[in-house]
């Protein structure tokens, strides 16, 4: 019996889906089986950053009405053993699904793989609720802005209204140059206020757009400052105490320098 | 270093410590969930309870949500704010 974990943020544009294309490269890289869900119906991408969006027959809509069998509808990734899309209808809205049937899909991919990762739409309205409804536990992915964590409070609120027990964090975009500045939130800072546990901190990482621009999550890239975050968030996931990332050896000379004699100031 | 020094000697605030300080207080009210009539009530119950004791100014009662320095100074803590203009007090209300 696998688990459902839901990458959700209310914000849109901090990194939702690239997480979740990420971490499910990322756990069948570590031999597991997963399944990658977008349940962002009408403005489906989880495709695209996958590379897989020329591969596309049925959809999550087709195999919940029935029009197809759940098998049909997922799209093998030939690159990673073991990972698969079931991507979302492009013209459809998100009202074509209910959180009922969501609960069913949840149920039956859960039987056939350890993991499954819904890649939530952005917003608290229908597309969140179907997201959310057959989840066992919750990522939220915030980025170090006002607005990003303002969000991602309300959704924290909402998750546990519902039931969502516990659920974990991603700061995605941390520039520590600018942190070390004091002109960007730190982890401490938004930690502090949101009071959850982390799970990982991602580096502001210019290969993350090269690496979707070619369709290859930057998991699978050694050289990728990113891709090293998600290796280790995708570590946690499977219960290992990992430990974090020292941004701060990524900086400038100075930086170097300052946490060669011990100085930190972030 | 320097930018805790600064902040220290009571000069320019980085930026993220406004940020922060700005989510603070949005969060409050986000969290608490107040929407006017959330207020509406609450003065409504508060002016029910003043007025078996004191004579009150009811159109000048103001009353709202806003954030305070907490007791031991090292941080915001919301507060409900109710400034309430006293006509008379009541003969009941008095020592005797």
């Amino acid at each position: 019996m696998g688990e459902v974990i839901v990458i959700t943020s209310g914000k849109g544009g901090v990194g939702k889906t690239t997480t979740a294309a990420n971490l499910g490269t990322g756990l069948s890289l570590l031999n597991k089986k997963a399944v990658l869900v977008d349940t962002d119906i009408g403005l489906r991408n989880l495709d695209v950053v996958m590379g897989l969006e020329n591969r596309i027959v049925y959809d999550l809509v087709d195999a919940v009405e029935g029009t197809c069998r759940l098998k049909q509808a997922l799209i093998k990734d030939k690159r990673y053993d073991g990972l698969y899309l079931l991507p979302a209808a492009q013209t459809r809205d998100k009202n074509s699904v209910t959180p009922e049937q969501m609960v069913k899909l949840c149920e039956e991919l859960k039987e056939e793989f350890d993991f499954v990762i819904i890649d939530c739409p952005a917003g608290i309205e229908q597309g969140f609720k179907n997201a959310i409804a057959g989840a066992d536990r919750a990522i939220v992915i915030t980025t170090p802005e006002v607005s990003a964590v303002r969000d991602a409070d309300r959704i924290i609120g909402l998750l546990e209204a519902n039931d969502i027990k516990n659920p974990s964090l991603i700061v995605n975009r941390v520039r520590h140059e600018m942190v070390r500045k004091g002109d960007m939130m730190s982890i401490e800072d938004i930690i502090d206020i949101l009071a959850i546990q982390l799970v990982g901190v991602v580096p502001d990482d210019e290969n993350i757009i090269i690496s979707t621009n070619r369709g290859e999550p930057a998991v699978s890239d050694n050289k990728s400052m990113a891709g090293q975050a998600y290796r280790n968030i995708t570590r946690r996931i499977l219960g290992e105490d990992v430990p974090f990332m020292d941004l701060a050896g990524q900086g400038n000379f100075i930086a170097k320098v300052k946490k060669l004699f011990g100085f930190r100031s972030a | 270093m320097l930018q805790q020094l600064l902040s220290k000697l009571g000069r320019k605030r980085s930026s993220k410590d406004v940020a922060k300080e700005r989510l603070k207080l949005v969060l409050i009210h986000d969290r608490a969930n107040v929407s006017p009539q959330f207020l509406e009530m609450v003065k409504g119950e508060i002016i029910k309870v003043i007025r078996n004791y004191m004579e009150i100014d009811e159109e000048a009662l103001d009353i709202q949500l806003t954030k305070t320095a907490s007791e031991e100074g090292d941080g915001v803590v919301p507060a409900l704010i109710a400034n309430i203009p006293i006509k008379s007090v009541k003969n009941a209300g008095r020592s005797f």
